[in-house]
């Protein structure tokens, strides 16, 4: 199986690391037509209008729609999380808008603010994810069809709507791959 | 929940990958540069070409300039402070800059020491132009580390001899037999325990920009194609005729770094590129990548 990871800006090395090390196919997404191979897509951490801007400039945006209304899986990642967001508070900057949620960008504060933080995630199992948050966004509301996985005070952080996943944390900057493993079984029908 | 650890430092340096940083002095810039894609803005008062010409003590930009382009983006805003000047650093830390350059641009506070930058919660870039210098950066606490080349100067040749001679030393380490490795740390003049963990990794232990001279669509593919994680552009943008354009062109050029169809497409039409400087015109005490310890 291939689940491919967006390479515009950001993040995606590790990503690819991750996936490989679970054992799938992770090409590299610059060009739309590479979408079709794939069963899953994550969209890394980086800075969300430059990776917006690319996406809407080099015709990815509407082929991600529409392959995700065929079925593909996505997972985002912090910058991620805010391109799959159908609402970005105060901020009209090109995004998919899949997800039914309103997410806030640098919601955390700035860099100085950023956190490592134990979360814990009953679908991942029993012992804690380290969850590393960088200029992080957060869900500050969600329709009903969104299922909030976590939380850091009332604050959602990671959340999944049907083959759509969200995570304001950065797995992959950790030997942590319980989140990778997860949405492989999500792409694949399995969870 | 703790802040200001080394991997939430790194961390966003992993995040601006694959993106390019631009130099700004004002507000209307640093839009300019987001509007165009820019994964960062570095907040100055002056552009290098402009240090370069003015002469003089260069340094730390006045807080308001700072803190003015912070309120006019979103993306993660970078300050430069002097090198060795760690009550610069605690000022930008103090104003919440995402990132502080501890920058050659700037004439050196200290001609023997950098700041010790594990003492602070913000996270550091510095230049380096070889593994050791790079490495030793490193020790001290920075984040990310970027080539020197030679600022200010539309030039990018010093920036290639810079990550070729990185690129050529991690690829001899890489090939070290372990009893040598020791004897190269001492040669080099880097920590032996990051020589042990840049062996182990096959790279840098953080993301390396490419800085110094960057000036075209194809200098950035250029730095990309030669092992860079991402691009600093400093006067090479708003010196030149059409920022916006440029700017744009340079972010495309970033990513389709391995497409020349691209890049011939972002090349065209981007009106007049800053006017350049001969690395050989510049006296040797005047080139700011001698700048550093």
């Amino acid at each position: 199986m291939n689940i491919g990871v967006l390479a515009l800006q950001g993040a995606f090395r590790e990503h690819r690391l991750m996936l490989e090390k679970c054992g799938v196919g992770a090409p590299e997404i610059r060009r739309p037509e590479e979408l079709d191979a794939v069963a899953g897509l994550i969209i890394p951490g980086g800075e969300s209008t430059t990776i917006g801007k690319l996406m809407v400039e080099w015709g990815l945006m509407e082929k991600v729609k529409s392959r995700a209304a065929e079925g593909m899986a996505v997972y985002g990642t912090c910058a991620g999380m805010i391109l799959l967001a159908r609402e970005i508070a105060d901020s009209d900057q090109p995004r998919l808008g899949l997800m039914d949620a309103r997410v806030r960008r640098n919601a955390f504060g700035r860099q100085r603010e950023s956190f490592e933080a134990d979360l814990h995630v009953k679908e991942l199992g029993a012992g804690p994810v380290k969850a590393i948050f960088i200029r992080a966004p957060y869900i500050e509301a969600a329709g009903p069809d969104v299922s909030v996985m976590a939380a850091v005070g009332e604050h959602i952080v990671i959340a999944r709507q049907g083959k759509l996943l969200a995570s304001a944390f950065h797995p992959e900057l950790t030997e942590d791959d319980r989140l990778h493993r997860y949405f492989i079984a999500m792409a694949s029908g399995q969870a | 929940m703790e802040q200001g650890t080394f991997r939430v430092k790194a961390g966003l340096a992993e995040m601006l990958k694959g993106g390019v940083i631009m130099d700004v002095t004002t507000p209307e810039q640093a839009k300019i540069a987001e509007e165009a894609g820019a994964c960062a803005v570095m907040a100055l008062e002056r552009v290098p070409a402009d240090i370069r010409a003015a002469g003089g003590v260069a340094r730390m930009a006045d807080p308001s300039v700072v803190l003015r382009i912070m309120d006019a983006v979103s993306i993660p805003v970078m300050a430069k402070a002097r090198i060795g000047h760690f009550v610069e650093a605690q000022i930008l830390e103090e104003l919440g800059a995402d990132y502080i350059d501890e920058s050659e641009v700037l004439t050196p506070a200290d001609d023997k020491f950098h700041i010790n930058k594990q003492d602070f919660k913000v996270p550091f870039v510095c230049g380096a132009r070889n593994l050791g210098e790079a490495l030793r950066r490193i020790g001290e606490g920075a984040a990310m580390i970027r080539t020197k080349g030679e600022p200010g100067t539309g030039n990018v040749v010093e920036a290639v001899k810079h990550i070729r001679l990185v690129m050529s030393e991690l690829r001899l380490l890489n090939n070290l037999p372990d009893d040598e490795v020791p004897a190269f740390a001492k040669n080099i003049g880097a920590p032996l325990e990051l020589v042990w963990e840049t062996k182990k990794l096959g790279r840098l232990p953080v993301v390396n920009f490419a800085a110094g001279g960057i000036a075209t669509p194809a200098d950035a593919a250029l730095m990309m194609q030669l092992g860079c994680d991402g691009i600093f552009v400093g006067s090479g943008i708003f010196k030149a005729n059409d920022p916006a354009r440029r700017a744009k062109a340079i972010v495309a050029a970033t990513t389709y770094y391995n497409d020349p169809k691209v890049l011939a497409e972002v090349s065209k039409d981007l009106g007049e590129a800053m006017v350049g400087i001969e690395i050989a015109s510049i006296a040797p005490h005047e080139r700011m990548q001698e700048r550093g310890w």
